[in-house]
This record gives structure tokens, C-alpha cells and sequence, in this order.
């Protein structure tokens, strides 16, 4: 439990290996902590065709392997492990897994990605890895020559059943919606109406999955007219959406109502050195290449912080002399004013107190981890610990009558 | 760990008297492969206790349905011969299957 990294990620998928590569980079001690093999959902298709720049060959395990020997280029760690438990207040961060193994952190970029949504269908547990798969890439070659069903319309939906098409008979689409009318990119869609091995049933949904040791049948429900219709099938494949892994992360950083992680648009999580990228977080597209971008924001961001930290310990914490913590912004008026006050009073002092100051605005966890509610205040440090402080506007009286407390 | 084919299975799984264990798994199934060094360990801390073995259904793939396997990775224990206990993806838990296969040679 030594070590003390500079950025831990949690999750190897294509968001936190962006964040490993732009970390690594940074020069940055950077790591990646991932229970299975590095590449996430994307390592489970092979169909991958709107990452910018590869096309053609490139398959998704293809694509995450090349992601995984760049962030290990660079000299990011990629370490094997379930993260079950985190800490995340408090300057160093730690990271517990199941194995009890304990990393240590002075930033965590979350990355824990999302999995597959079950519907919960009837017979829908009990067949699976008998005929019920979520991954296409795993299980297409069992159905060569067999008929299979495909439930769901959006892009992944759509692109995974034209690679069954492959390998399988017949592929029959299950589609809630009007005929015509999919969820998926416009130019899957079109290839796919062309594609001679796909069927379709329009406006229904899959209501059972019937079959003793393996898939035999599936009832499928018309919406519009509550008609119930069997169909013999040897495998039924979900790709309904998916659902965010941050059920080990509750109570610890703020998730939405479906348990999405919320950040801002520096991917900072409600908690100070705390980010989170990628599939589990609440966001408008969950693609590779917008998990890939909030990985490099992140790290870029989680990079800022540090050298902040590590600027504010430096000159503040660990200051030979008191040191004076201004508390300002450009915005406002008053607080310029209180500044000259300051650098004046410093000058005269010559040495024997120094100034830092603080844009409220800009670095707002600093101003809140000392609750500065006014603009301006100043704070007087003294060996690391604040000795006392003045709210609102100040003379330089003021100022000498509180640094004579240090 | 025991390599299956269709001309050893019989010999080595269903014609076996006691604990056998089988790690259905394929190259192009990333979740296998995660599992794999894992799955090797948990062979190799109970060697002697029960056979280990391994089916790459990709030139198998006949003689995994016929097992009733049809998706990666399942993983079965048969004891003399009859199917005792399959996992999935969901259920495949390295503590559980060690629980079981302390039930089954107990
Ligand atoms: C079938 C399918 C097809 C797709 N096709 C495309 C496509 O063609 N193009 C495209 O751009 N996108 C596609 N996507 C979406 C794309 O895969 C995701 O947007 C992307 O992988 C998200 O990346 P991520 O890093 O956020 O998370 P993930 O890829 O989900 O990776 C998260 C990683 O974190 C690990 N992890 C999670 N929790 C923990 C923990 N507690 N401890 C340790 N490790 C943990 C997981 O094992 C996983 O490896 C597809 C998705 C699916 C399912």
C-alpha cells in the first residue's frame, strides 16, 4: 500500500485507457485498475465502424488493444483488479479490491463503464449461455446455420444483428416501434433493410422464451394488437441499452435517479480530485470516441488539480514564514482594491509574510474548503494551520493588526 | 489443463468416474479469455482433488450443444458422468465453485 499514485483509474474500457494515455503523458503516475481484460464493451464487438479513423478491419478488440498498448507505452500501469470499495474524501484517495488489495491516489478518474440491461423476460435467466447471449462477438458461432431473434433497434441492435447474419440463417429483428421507423444511425439502418438474411416484426415486443436445457421458441407480443405469436428459434440476443456499474460508488460520489455518475464539463464529480468518464456517467452520447474525449478532459483536468495542490501546499501549507491566503476576484471590484491593500503591506513587511491569492470564480473548491462566502476575504497561515481571518473590506491597519497574530 | 476434443470428451468427461470440471470458452470470447488465468489457478490450486479440463467450442462446436452449451463462458461440473452444475456468465464465480466442488468430492 505504498505508493501513492498521481491518477488512478477505475475501469480499462476505452474511456479510462484515454484517461491512462493522456496521464502517462502528462508524466503523471497513472494507472488503471481493471478486473478482466483491458477494452470494456467496445472488446466485445466486432463491428466498429464510426470510430474517426478506423474503418474497414479494425474490429472493437482490435481497436482496445491498440488502446492498451498506447497507455502502456506512454508508462501507464495496468493493474488486475475488482474495485469494490473507495474512499474518496480527503487528500489521498483509496481504492480497495476484492482480492483486499488497497491503492492509494492523489486523484481518481471513475471509468466503471455500463453493462448490459436484462429485461427480465420470462425464461430470459434461466436460458442464458443456453441460447440467450448479450454478446454477439462471444456466441455467433453456435448459431451458424440456426435461426435466432434479435430484440431491441438502436445501433448497437442493429449492427450486431447484421454481424449474426454472418454466421446464423435467419436473423428476425424484434422492433417496438412502426414499421420503418429504428433507433439506430441512419446508415446502419439502411444497410440493414437491404440485408436479405434480416426479417422484422414491426410494433412488438418478446414476452417469453420458451425451451428446457436450451432455446426452442419465443412468444412474441404484437403492442398494437395484443396478439401473442410462437416462433421456433435457437437463440435470442438483447441489446436493449445498457445500465451503469457504479452500484459500488453509491453514497460516495453524486449519481442520478438510474445511478448515471453526474459531472461537469471538466468531468469533475461533486468531489474534490474525484472525476468520472465515459459510459457511466450522465451524458448525451455513449460512443468510444466520447468516452476516449471525457478521458482526455479528465486527465488534463485531474493534471490542473494536482499542480494546484501541489502550488498551494508548496506555497501556503509548507511556507517558511505566515503567509497571507487572498481570497478574489477580477470581477469584482472591491476585492482589486483589497489586493494593492495587501501588496503593500507585504512589501513593507520585506520577507517576513507572503502573499498568495485565490480567484474565487476559478477555483471554487479551494474558497469552499475554507467556506469563503465574501469577496473579499483573507486568511493568515501560519505553519500549515489557519491562525485567523477578515471577511469583507480591510485597511492596511487591518492587515497588520492580523498578521501580528501569527 | 485437459484439452476436450469430440474423440477424448466421452473418454475423459461422461465415462469418468468422479468430479470433472469443463471451461467452455473460445479465442474470439474476451470474457473468456479475462477468465482464463483465473480459471487456470482454481485448476491448479485443486490439483488431485477432481480433473480440469477445457473445450475451445470454436472447432467444437457441435459437441458443446450437445452439452447444452450455447453461449461463452459457461463452465460445468459433471460428476460420473451426469451434469451436475453449469455456471454462465452472470453466475461464474471462482468463490462458489470452489464451495461446489468441496460439496462434490466431500
Ligand atoms: C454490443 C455493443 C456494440 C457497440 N458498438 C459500438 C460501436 O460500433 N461504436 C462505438 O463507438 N461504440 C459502440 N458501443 C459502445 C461502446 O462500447 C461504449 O460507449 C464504450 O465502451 C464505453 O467505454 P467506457 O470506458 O465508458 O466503459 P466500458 O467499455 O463499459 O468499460 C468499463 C470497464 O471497466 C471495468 N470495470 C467496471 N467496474 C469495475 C470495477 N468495479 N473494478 C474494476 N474494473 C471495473 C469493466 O470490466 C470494463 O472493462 C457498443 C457497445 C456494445 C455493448
Amino acid at each position: 500500500m505504498s505508493e501513492i499514485y498521481d491518477i488512478l483509474v477505475v475501469g480499462g474500457g476505452p474511456g479510462g485507457l484515454s484517461a491512462g494515455i493522456y496521464g502517462s503523458r502528462a508524466r503523471l503516475k497513472t494507472a488503471v485498475i481493471e478486473k478482466g481484460r483491458a477494452g470494456g464493451q467496445a472488446a466485445t464487438t466486432t463491428e466498429m465502424e464510426n470510430y474517426p479513423g478506423s474503418f474497414g478491419e479494425v474490429s472493437g478488440p482490435g481497436l482496445m488493444d491498440d488502446f492498451a498498448a498506447h497507455a502502456e507505452h506512454f508508462g501507464t500501469k495496468i493493474l488486475k483488479g475488482l474495485v469494490t470499495d473507495v474512499d474518496l474524501k480527503g487528500d489521498i484517495k483509496k481504492v480497495t479490491c476484492k482480492s483486499g488489495e488497497v491503492y492509494q491516489a492523489y486523484s481518481v478518474i471513475l471509468s466503471p463503464g455500463a453493462e448490459p440491461r436484462t429485461l427480465n423476460i420470462k425464461g430470459e435467466g434461466k436460458l442464458r449461455g443456453k441460447g440467450v447471449s448479450y454478446c454477439a462477438t462471444c456466441d455467433a458461432d453456435f448459431f451458424e446455420e440456426l435461426d435466432v431473434v434479435v430484440v431491441g433497434n438502436g445501433d448497437a441492435a442493429i449492427e450486431e444483428a447484421m454481424f449474426l447474419t454472418r454466421f446464423a440463417n435467419e436473423v428476425t429483428i424484434i422492433v417496438i416501434h412502426d414499421e420503418g421507423i429504428l433507433d439506430c444511425n441512419k446508415a446502419s439502418a439502411e444497410k440493414a433493410f437491404e440485408n436479405p438474411k434480416l426479417k422484422w416484426v414491426w410494433n412488438s415486443v418478446l414476452e417469453e422464451i420458451v425451451g428446457d436445457e436450451l432455446v426452442e421458441e419465443v412468444v412474441i407480443k404484437n403492442i398494437k394488437t395484443g396478439e401473442l405469436t410462437n416462433k421456433e428459434v435457437n437463440g435470442v440476443f438483447f441489446f436493449v441499452g445498457t445500465v451503469p456499474k457504479t452500484e459500488f460508488l453509491k453514497g460516495k460520489v453524486e449519481l442520478d435517479e438510474r445511478g448515471y455518475i453526474v459531472t461537469n464539463e471538466l468531468m469533475e464529480t461533486n468531489v474534490e480530485g474525484v472525476y468520472a468518464v465515459g459510459d457511466a456517467i450522465v451524458k448525451y452520447l455513449r460512443q468510444v470516441v466520447t468516452a476516449a474525449a471525457d478521458g482526455a478532459i479528465a486527465s488534463v483536468a485531474a493534471e490542473k488539480y494536482l499542480a494546484e495542490k501541489e502550488y498551494f501546499r508548496e506555497k501556503v501549507l509548507e511556507a517558511k514564514t505566515p503567509v497571507l491566503l487572498a481570497f478574489w476576484a477580477p470581477q469584482v471590484e472591491k476585492s482589486l482594491t483589497s489586493i494593492s491593500v495587501l501588496e503593500s503591506v507585504v512589501e513593507e513587511m520585506a520577507g517576513k509574510v507572503s502573499l498568495s491569492k485565490v480567484d474565487t470564480y476559478r477555483n471554487k473548491k479551494t474558497s469552499d474548503a475554507y467556506n469563503v462566502t465574501e469577496i473579499p476575504t483573507v486568511l493568515l497561515f501560519n505553519k500549515g494551520e489557519v491562525i485567523d481571518r477578515i471577511e469583507g473590506d480591510f485597511t492596511a491597519d487591518d492587515v497588520k493588526k492580523l498578521i501580528a497574530k501569527a | 489443463m485437459i484439452e476436450l476434443v469430440k474423440e477424448n470428451f466421452d473418454e475423459e468427461v461422461l465415462n469418468h468416474q468422479g468430479v470433472v470440471f469443463v471451461d467452455f470458452w473460445s479465442p474470439k470470447c474476451g470474457p473468456c479469455m479475462e477468465l482464463m488465468p483465473e480459471i487456470e489457478a482454481f485448476a491448479a490450486k485443486n490439483e488431485g482433488k477432481a480433473k480440469f479440463c477445457k473445450l475451445d467450442t470454436a472447432g467444437n462446436k457441435r459437441l458443446a450443444i450437445s452439452q447444452k452449451v450455447m453461449g461463452l463462458p459457461t463452465m460445468v461440473f459433471y460428476k460420473n458422468g451426469e451434469k451436475v452444475q453449469v455456471y454462465d456468465a452472470d453466475s461464474i464465480n471462482i468463490d462458489t465453485m470452489q464451495a461446489k466442488l468441496e460439496e462434490l468430492i466431500g
